[in-house]
């Protein structure tokens, strides 16, 4: 155990840290979840990938600059310290993205990464259905292969994808042997959202925003090159995909830890009428102690992975963990504004209620995506502690 | 950076389990509750043999000079065991303070070259603990007076037990007069000496709070995976997966808290007074869940002296408190965060 960081890690937190102080956006980009923030995000996502900033620990080749993990969470923690916007495309970069590096072939790498490094391609999932959220092998979606095998025809629809209004692709699950049950005979396509046949219903989230939309898919033409893995294997493909979801890579501690700083400053700024409830108090001594473990689980992980360890079902103990502490967190800050904490955007006097708002409205949806935090529990019983299905 | 340990160090943490897996199984745990003492002095021979006792005691002294950091690996073993016998108070603890006084201070050398040959036994009687572990056996106790370290005969106090619910735990309230003759430090040095000897009580408690955790949650998965009702065993039931999934995930998040504490305390940092008060309140945390769950899962097994979980959940709740209660290590906490100028946020879980 050595808590030092190298002269190399120490100069790229510099490099970072000098990059972001002279091209942060002086102004707060507008949500993604509208038309004009998502544009604006994709700016600045380029911005970031002309400075090879944008996927760090990619290959150079693939439009990354090689880093390590250690490297990737110094990153992280310059990125969300300095205040800077939340990534837009983490579908694509953050799921899909090690996905490809896994399991793509050569082209389809050289085709998607970069694109993708770059938010030139912006993506969207395509895991859940009406009847196939939880329960995700019971996909209905069909893509059948043509007759002379070059393209998939694509029926059917999916639904909760997130951003998927104003994304150019989606990934995801369909079935391809229309015989086949459960997790067998599915495949794993990218579509993309233009082609004919493709429809896309907005849903509107608690927040009045297109947080996510439903797809509907008639006929749709896919291009079998645009497969990822073998025929029929798309389900062992997803599980490596959700893997890193639940894992590490989706959600980096510097993000809560910056949000963990906040609230002590919210705090601090109210204490006057904060501490009228001492419980407030405690709370916010909670989202320092969460966030620190989080961060020293983090790099603890990072250290076992360079060390060869494989990390298996523990996995889901980081999406029950970061996802309750990002809503205790949001929750206290809201206890602390009171009769402030309700104002939006538009209310004069909401300064930065607003902000606390929206984290607090998105905070809801943590415990549900990406794998409801049932089902991180009962993964963790079965696959961890060995308990009977 | 590394934030992980050596191939050395997590053989050793495999040797000293394999060591108290049978020195200190559930059945003899429970003959040694069932004596007068509570303590067995074949099991300390035993550990003295293993070398244990030897462990933080530095090199000069006789010992391996083993840092803290090690010791957290240690202390996780002993609290897995529950092992009935103050090492970690003699070995650890009472050697730390015995170390750091000046070379040459009264008998220094010879308590060290003692503790680590397992011939002595040492209670501490820091002032944040109101009864001392283990008074009645010691050979010497550590007292405070004030600032002031006095090193005191077991002769020339006056005890009086305090039984506990843990009967591993051996309580006692200490009485005595200070002397010049048993001073061995004091003013800014004895502040000092009890400040460190105080961290390392606590990360100390708060390993074996994280060992206790695990026990629990693994006696509570063997139980569930046999116990049948409804013809299936009830390990199968969702209900009591998520309370161990629960246990599990505080447990994960405690691991490297710990970790953490132990380096700051072995490297002397600033910020080391809040990583090992975060500690203890997380490795308490999972404890205490783990207790709950573990004694709901077994069902009204749990609640008989008969199932071996009992052992486990007392020492426990009783090291919850032990070197500082919650609120006293929130405190802690508070004061390093909610201060003007603290370093709170990304990028400061290290310091540079």
């Amino acid at each position: 155990m050595d808590l030092a960081y190298t002269p190399r890690q120490k100069a790229f937190r510099e490099e970072v840290r000098a990059w972001l102080a002279a091209n942060l956006p002086r102004e707060p980009l507008a949500s993604y979840d509208t038309r004009e923030g998502f544009e604006q995000h994709r700016e600045w996502e380029r911005k970031l990938f002309d400075a090879r900033l944008s996927m760090v620990i990619w290959p150079e080749a693939l439009g990354g600059r090689g880093c390590d993990l250690i490297e990737w969470l110094i990153f992280e923690e310059e990125y969300y310290g300095a205040g800077a916007p939340m990534r837009v495309n983490q579908n694509g970069q953050l799921l899909l993205g090690p996905t490809l590096i896994e399991f793509g072939t050569e082209a389809q790498k050289a085709r998607f990464l970069p694109r993708m490094a770059s938010s030139e391609d912006m993506w969207a999932q395509g895991w859940s259905e009406p009847n196939a959220g939880s329960d995700m092998a019971a996909i209905t979606s069909k893509a059948i292969l043509s007759a002379d095998g070059t393209h998939y025809v694509v029926n059917g629809q999916k639904t909760w994808s997130t951003r998927a209004s104003f994304a150019d692709w989606l990934f995801g699950l369909f079935r391809s042997d229309p015989g086949s049950s459960r997790h067998h005979g599915l495949s794993y396509l990218a579509v993309p959202l233009d082609a004919p046949g493709v429809t896309i219903r907005p849903i509107q989230a608690l927040n009045g925003k297109q947080a996510f939309a439903e797809i509907f898919f008639d006929d749709v033409k896919v291009p079998v090159e645009n497969r990822i893995g073998d025929e029929g294997q798309g389900w062992h493909v997803a599980m490596a995909t959700a893997g890193f979801e639940r894992g590490l890579l989706l959600r980096s501690p510097a993000r809560f830890q910056y949000t963990a700083r906040k609230l002590v400053e919210l705090y601090k700024a109210n204490r006057e009428v904060a501490d009228r409830d001492p419980s407030i108090r405690d709370a916010v001594i909670e989202a320092w102690t969460g966030t620190e473990a989080y961060a020293l689980s983090a790099y603890h992980t990072v250290g076992r992975l360079a060390k060869g360890a494989r990390i298996g079902a523990e996995a889901s103990t980081n999406k029950i963990y970061w996802s309750e502490l990002d809503l205790k967190m949001h929750e206290t800050a809201m206890r602390i504004l009171g009769p402030f904490a309700e104002l939006t955007g538009d209310a004069p006097e909401a300064v930065e209620a607003a902000r606390w708002l929206d984290g607090f409205l998105f905070a809801q949806a943590g415990p549900i995506y990406a794998g409801t935090n049932e089902i991180q529990r009962n993964i963790i019983a079965e696959r961890m502690l060995g308990l009977p299905k | 950076m590394d934030f992980t340990f050596t191939d050395d160090q997590l053989t050793f943490r495999e040797a000293v389990s394999r060591f108290l897996m049978t020195e200190a199984a559930p059945e003899r745990l429970r003959e040694i509750w069932d004596t007068d003492t509570g303590r067995s002095p074949e099991l300390r021979k035993n550990i003295a043999e293993q070398g244990l006792t030897a462990l933080s005691v530095p090199e000069d002294c006789g010992g391996l000079g083993m840092d803290d950091v090690a010791w957290a690996l240690m202390t996780q073993e002993l609290g897995y065991y529950a092992l009935p016998d103050s090492l970690a108070d003699a070995a650890y603890v009472a050697a730390g303070l015995i170390t750091a006084l000046p070379a040459g201070t009264a008998s220094r050398e010879e308590w060290l070259a003692r503790i680590a040959e397992g011939s002595i036994r040492i209670a501490v009687g820091h002032p944040v603990n109101p009864l001392v572990a283990d008074a009645n056996p010691a050979n010497l106790l550590l007292l405070a007076d004030g600032d002031a370290v006095h090193a005191v005969p077991r002769e020339q106090v006056e005890v009086e037990a305090n039984p506990s619910i843990d009967l591993s735990r051996r309580l006692a309230r200490v009485r005595w007069t200070p002397a010049t003759a048993t001073l061995i430090a004091d003013g800014e040095t004895g502040r000092a000496l009890w400040a460190q000897t105080l961290n390392r009580g606590v990360l100390s408690a708060a390993g074996q709070l994280l060992g206790l955790a695990q026990r629990m949650l693994d006696l509570s998965v063997d139980y569930v995976a046999q116990r049948k009702q409804f013809g299936k065993p009830i390990g199968s039931f969702q209900a009591v997966k998520h309370h161990l999934a629960d246990v599990a995930t505080k447990i994960e998040f405690a691991k490297p808290v710990l970790y953490r504490a132990a380096y700051a305390l072995a490297h002397g940092e600033a910020g080391a007074d809040a990583r090992v008060s975060h500690a203890k309140l997380a490795c308490g945390e999972a404890a205490w869940l783990a207790a709950r769950h573990g004694i709901q899962v077994h069902g009204a097994m749990g609640y008989t002296w008969e199932v071996d979980l009992q052992m486990f959940m007392k020492r426990a709740w009783a090291l919850d408190a032990s070197w500082g209660d919650r609120g006293f290590h929130k405190a802690r906490v508070a004061n390093a965060i909610l201060v003007e100028g603290a370093a709170l946020g990304p990028g400061q879980t290290f310091e540079e």
